[in-house]
């Protein structure tokens, strides 16, 4: 686990702006723009969610937004794709049990 | 609603190469994507391509995606991004949500289906573990998202994503413990297996993981050996300390759009299961409906993005944009190189599947014939 600052091919790991999301109540810096799931399992996180039936955890599997284990309710919103979701500042991300559920102030802006 | 002439479907290396030959010849075209940025996975593709000069052998992936996207916009090509495209009718009318929260329809006169290719899974005890993924993810996190998905890697499959995204991992600083494969054969070219071997990745062939260890997250892996029957050999279990196991086991066109809109299927699987039938402009038995790259069979990125050319200027050709002549002295060049990439001892039986494609009785054209 760990961030590749430098990468021979890739060089150094370009500047970023840096922005403050909340994990379960619990603040985390990230990357500004970074996917949620990449900012977790930077920080050393690797569950993500649990399943409904068997309250397995659950992290990364495909890690582009097809196989939908990395779900997780992103500001209110349940089964978000942490995987190609951008962090933003300020962002609330809870770690999804089963299905999730909408909570208070989900999705609004969007009704 | 919104209608133009070609809609694309998928940006990566196929969608972007049609785009660019389509709007070249001057059809007027959009490109639909799901992703924040176009370019499918090229820009994990940070290792050098194969082929000769005139498939960019010898640049990186990153470096095509990059030509891609300049060219896309040199050209002014309308790219939708954060676009879902969740359904098409037999009327081309594709539905799209975009950025999660609205929902659109455009039509198109011709649609070209490049949606790619989903990892395949494999199943043991223990493979839903945080820290069990696909290679293809692994790849995506240490060059795109620039984390190491863990310290030290088991990755099962010996071929090309497997042996390529473990010497990428060991350039993003993680140890590569073993590269299982469950074939008696290692399946990878030469020049990426023997860069792994040089490094010191021991190689296990005719070996399969037993479980993963470990209970809130991987913590070990067990491999066995398997017999000429493909069946465990008890006894031989070895247990290796990883925390990351990569799965490499091959892909799957991502058909669901074709199927949606009533296209005849093939099942090969040396292509990776059901493909589209289509013929050699890539247009399949639904007229003015093409598909390009993994949709139409998984191959490479160099195949996907000739795939794309050929069906850009099949559509664009359809549309009155290329005289037939044209169009058959265009496809011949792209034919040529498809034809090249597809020879040697991997490329061979991909050439045969994709003509077992074309040979189907009721293909419009014969690639021979051009």
């Amino acid at each position: 686990m760990g961030r590749v600052e430098h990468h021979i091919i890739l060089g150094e790991a370009p500047a970023r702006k840096k922005v403050t999301v909340f994990v379960d109540g619990e603040p985390l810096e990230a990357y500004e723009g970074e996917m949620i799931a990449a900012a977790l399992w930077a920080s050393g996180r690797k569950t993500l969610r649990y399943t409904k039936k068997d309250n397995k955890p659950r992290g990364i599997y495909c890690g582009i937004g097809r196989c939908t284990d990395c779900v997780m309710i992103v500001d209110g919103v349940p089964n978000v794709r942490t995987c190609v979701t951008p962090v933003r500042e300020g962002m609330v991300i809870r770690t999804q049990k089963g299905l999730g559920r909408w909570e208070e102030g989900g999705g609004s802006e969007n009704d | 609603m919104k209608t133009t002439e070609i809609v694309v479907i998928g940006g990566g290396p196929a969608g972007l190469s049609a785009a660019i030959e389509g709007a070249r010849l001057g059809a007027q075209v959009l490109v639909i994507d799901e992703n924040s940025r176009p370019g499918g996975q090229l820009f994990k593709q940070i290792h050098k391509f194969f082929g000769s000069r005139e498939h960019q052998a010898g640049v990186r992936g990153l470096e095509i995606g990059r030509k891609l996207l300049e060219q896309t916009a040199e050209l002014g090509i309308e790219v939708w991004l954060n676009s879902e495209a969740v359904g098409v009718d037999r009327d081309k009318k594709v539905w799209v949500i975009k950025d999660g929260t609205e929902s659109l329809e455009v039509k198109g006169e011709r649609i070209i289906l490049s949606t790619g290719a989903v990892e395949n899974s494999l199943t043991f005890p223990g493979w839903t573990l945080p820290g069990v993924m696909g290679a293809g993810a692994a790849q995506t996190m240490v060059n795109i998202h620039r984390v190491r998905p863990g310290k030290r890697v088991l990755m099962v499959g010996s071929g090309n994503v497997g042996v390529i995204v473990s010497y990428q991992l060991m350039q993003a600083g993680a140890e590569v413990v073993a590269i299982i494969e469950a074939a008696p054969r290692l399946g990878g070219y030469g020049v990426h297996t023997a860069k792994v071997r040089r490094a010191g990745v021991p190689f296990y062939t005719s070996y399969t993981v037993k479980r993963a260890l470990g209970r809130d997250k991987v913590e070990g892996a067990e491999i066995v050996a398997l017999d000429d029957r493909w069946n465990p050999i008890p006894g031989t279990e070895k247990t290796l300390d990883v925390d990351t196991i990569c799965v490499a086991t091959g892909l799957t066109p991502l058909a669901e759009l074709a199927w949606f809109i009533g296209c005849r299927f093939h099942y090969i699987p040396s292509l990776g299961g059901f493909v589209p039938d289509h013929n050699e402009f890539m247009e399949t038995n639904v007229p003015g409906v093409y598909v390009a790259g993994d949709i139409a069979g998984v191959e490479e990125a160099s195949t996907a993005m000739e795939e794309g050319r050929l069906a850009g200027i099949g559509a664009a050709a359809s549309l009155g944009y290329l005289k037939p002549e044209a169009l058959r002295e265009e496809a011949k060049k792209v034919w040529d190189r498809l034809n090249s990439l597809r020879s040697g001892p991997f490329g061979e039986g991909r050439r045969k599947a994709k003509e077992s494609i074309l040979r189907e009785e009721g293909s419009i054209y014969n690639a021979r014939t051009l």
